[in-house]
């Protein structure tokens, strides 16, 4: 089974996820746009099909949103699949993919701490890079750095 | 001791009250002192390589009596060879803590001088003298095994000028006072 024949598969079934435009990918993986509620069914859905490696999990900051992203292989079929989740920014939240991936486990932590996104179902959702006494976020564009002892 | 004795005059001076035996003992301490740093491995970034290679056999820190110990119990100096996070810096406060008096401090390459390249970041100490009173700055990025002995050199220059009047506690209380 190659790309494309998930892209028709998974489109059929869930209706809400949809193309990302072509010239926003870079590195030619094919990408779906998926909204956060169905996140957690497709990413079940997609390990059942053969899509059963988590590459990548990451956070980006657009200013006027987040976006997680997550790659996915298939070990048989070397086929690669990414996929993305807009998220507002008064509120990131997103399912934790970890009871399907155990590998999502210290990503999504990263993400939790360098970018304040929320993992509802994660087991262990606590900062992983900074001081646990750290506040604020750090990788967010808005974010402002105040002065402490070591400066 | 025929060293001692063959060098030792040329330093003496008069001290009240004490004499020759004062100066003369300031002189052996010191000399003993400076050729037996143990230094405390304290490796955070790639400088520890440099440190690392120093140690080995091409640049032999062994010949200025420089000899790597493990635990902070056992060692008169620690290099502080890296990039000092400030998640880390409570750590190197709390070896430093536990080094005997007299201890010293080499400040190994950029990132640990002043923070060097990662000066704007939100997670890096501004040189880890904001921590640790440091006595000798290595600078480069990484610095070579040269110029790390020759830091070793000059702490070695430094701790013969020292006295027993200003050791141990005073010096470390002066340092962080001035």
């Amino acid at each position: 089974m190659d790309a494309q024949e998930y892209l028709t598969k998974i489109k059929a079934k869930f209706p809400d996820v949809t193309d990302v435009p072509v010239e926003k990918l870079k590195d030619g993986i094919p990408a779906l746009s998926c909204p956060a509620a169905s996140l957690f069914e497709v990413v079940k859905y997609l390990k059942e099909e053969g899509l059963n490696f988590l590459l990548n999990l990451c956070g980006t900051d657009y200013k006027e949103y987040f976006e997680v992203i997550y790659h996915f292989t298939s070990l048989e079929n070397k086929v690669k699949l990414a996929l993305k989740v807009k998220l507002p920014r008064e509120k990131p939240a997103v399912a934790s993919i970890t009871p399907l991936h155990a590998g999502a486990d210290w990503q999504e932590r990263e993400a939790f701490d360098l970018l304040g996104i929320d993992f509802p179902g994660h087991p262990n959702l606590k900062r992983i890079l900074l001081p646990e006494d750290w506040e604020g976020h750090p990788l967010r564009k808005d974010y402002e750095r105040k002065p402490d002892q070591y400066d | 001791m025929g060293i001692l004795l063959d060098e030792a005059p040329y330093i003496l001076e008069k001290f009240p009250g004490g004499g020759y035996v004062i100066t003369s003992a300031d002189w052996f301490i010191n000399w003993s002192r400076a050729n037996s740093l143990w230094p405390l491995t304290f490796g955070l970034a790639c400088c520890a390589f440099e440190m690392i290679s120093s140690n080995m056999s091409k640049y032999d820190l062994d010949r200025f009596g420089v000899f790597p110990r493990p635990t902070p119990r056992q060692a008169d100096l620690i290099f502080v060879a890296g990039t000092l996070s400030k998640k880390m810096a409570p750590r190197l406060k709390k070896l430093y803590d536990q080094m005997g008096e007299p201890k010293y401090v080499i400040s190994m390459g950029s990132c640990s001088n002043t923070g060097g390249p990662f000066y704007d970041s939100y997670s890096v100490v501004k040189g880890v003298d904001k921590v640790i009173p440091v006595d000798v700055y290595v600078t480069g990025c990484p610095p070579r095994p040269e110029n790390l002995i020759q830091g070793i050199i000059k702490l070695q220059e430094k701790i013969k000028k020292d006295t027993i009047k200003n050791n141990g506690r005073a010096r470390i209380f002066n340092k962080n006072k001035s």
